[in-house]
């Protein structure tokens, strides 16, 4: 099947564009006609990979990331990159409730959140290099 | 983000209006706990009829407050939670440690 459409954005890891990402994406969302609901899934989910790259990737550095979104018939691939500094232990980053940053107040839920809101999120991550998180999401009301 | 205050009865009423992130809650920490300070606050109850999104980092902010009230034998109340929000609440267990009220006099009543 092939892509029937496709966006990609990039931009500084500074804490004012989390919003700014997530509302891009479900801009580019809205062509599916998904309901308000199935809207604020993916801005939640797209807010907190965005949130990961800037805080855990980049941490107090200033990089890039990249977010590229494609559309096939009624879903969305949302890819969420950094090229920060990588997740020691994916698994372990995925369980509820782990942070790697307590002293910040994080609730260890970013992962939770995503896997509970999209229909698939998969996590590839190597350290100095980069994370990538390409999550999916299907709207049924199509 | 905006952020507002009312005092009531030793309650202290924290309302909530727009878009809590981890951009916000960077913003709105320090200014919440100043306040809790200011007013002597033993317990405080969340408005958040104007808060139309929530992610994880809403979590941290209201753990954060729940350690800085319990400490002096306080508590964290919420009303007016959107179904929204309400989802993050349940999926986090934050309701085993934040009441939930219909309005702020029945929350305020009730701590």
């Amino acid at each position: 099947m092939s892509i029937q459409n496709h966006m990609r954005l990039e931009f500084l890891s500074k804490s004012q564009n989390e919003a700014f990402a997530r509302v891009v994406v479900a801009s580019f969302a809205a062509q599916l006609d998904p309901t308000i609901e199935e809207l604020a899934d993916v801005k939640t989910a797209v807010s907190e990979a965005v949130t990961n790259a800037i805080i855990h990737g980049y941490e107090d550095k200033i990089g890039n990331v990249i977010i590229e979104c494609s559309i096939q018939d009624n879903k969305i691939e949302i890819m969420i990159i950094d090229h920060g500094k990588g997740i020691d232990d994916v698994e372990e980053a995925r369980q509820p409730l782990y942070t790697s940053k307590p002293e910040l107040e994080r609730s260890g839920m970013g992962f939770t959140v995503m896997e509970t809101f999209m229909d698939e999120v998969e996590i590839q991550s190597l350290k100095d290099v980069g994370t990538k998180i390409r999550m999916v999401k299907r709207f049924e009301s199509r | 983000m905006r952020l507002s205050f009312e005092n009531i009865n030793k309650g202290l009423v924290i309302k909530l209006d727009g878009e809590l992130d981890h951009h916000t809650a960077e913003e709105i920490r320090d200014e919440i706990d100043r306040e809790i300070e200011h007013y002597g606050a033993k317990n405080i109850i969340f408005d958040l009829s104007g808060m139309n999104f929530m992610d994880s980092s809403g979590i941290g902010v209201i753990i954060g407050r729940y350690k800085k009230v319990s400490k002096m034998g306080g508590e964290v109340a919420v009303v007016n939670i959107n179904s929204r929000v309400e989802r993050i609440f349940k999926m986090s267990g934050l309701f085993n440690i934040v009441k939930r009220f219909e309005s702020k006099t029945q929350a305020v009543d009730s701590l």
